[in-house]
């Protein structure tokens, strides 16, 4: 019987959005049977447009920046987007995959992808605008897999 | 060495290589050899790592010229 990894994504920013995503399409290339579940802002990741998904230097002191930079400077208007820039630069000179090509990748080695109901409910998502693939369920619906899982983990 | 298909995975980044290999070979059939070449580094251990658990056997490699050439027979 095929091993299993079930991942809850909580974080919908650029840099907490590549590990539930590179895991998962690993280890559905490994012959894992895949499920991750996608909870608070982890949602923004299931959108159609993932242009929204952006890195902020602000309170992120262990990001990498070509020049020090001041708390006072990080959070000048512009500072978020010229960030996201940078790094989705920097992410395609090294040959990293975009969110959306490794989302593809995991959606075509059949990870399932589960979206918390709760979660759309309070923010009163749309569910129109996210990608069509997507079960929505509660925790109970992710446990009856998570339970059986030979790796679990909490992004 | 002969192969039968080959992968170009160079300038690609984790987890590209190894998932691009395991879709190479889906439609390769049991003794047939895929040649992998890639130029990231971490692929050197990623690819053994490959082998040993999809059941697929890392025949030979040799590094070329800063490139990572796999031999990987499917299995």
């Amino acid at each position: 019987m095929a091993k299993k990894m079930a991942i809850i994504a909580t974080k919908g920013t650029l840099d907490m959005a590549y590990p539930p995503f590179i895991l998962a399409s690993t280890a559905a290339a490994l012959g894992y049977d895949v499920q991750v579940f996608f909870t608070f802002y982890g949602l923004q990741l299931l959108r159609k447009d993932l242009s929204d998904v952006k890195i902020s230097p602000l309170a992120n002191p262990a990001m990498p920046m070509p020049v020090p930079m001041p708390v006072m400077v990080q959070m000048l208007p512009g500072m978020e987007s010229m960030a996201t820039m940078m790094m989705k630069q920097k992410l395609a000179k090294h040959g990293v995959a975009s969110l959306e090509e490794l989302r593809d990748l995991c959606l075509e080695a059949d990870v399932k992808f589960i979206a918390c109901q709760m979660t759309v409910d309070l923010f009163e998502f749309d569910k129109s605008e996210f990608i069509d693939n997507v079960e929505y369920g509660g925790a109970a619906t992710f446990m009856s897999f998570a339970g059986d899982t030979d790796i679990c983990l909490f992004v | 060495m002969n192969f039968d298909k080959e992968l170009n995975a160079r300038g690609l980044s984790c987890p590209l290589p190894i998932v691009k290999t395991k879709k190479a070979l889906v439609d390769m059939a049991s003794g047939q050899i895929l040649k992998v070449i890639s130029t990231d580094t971490g692929s050197v251990k990623d690819m053994a790592a490959f082998a040993e658990q999809t059941g697929n056997a890392l025949v030979a490699q040799e590094e070329v010229g800063g490139e990572f050439v796999f031999y990987m027979k499917k299995g």
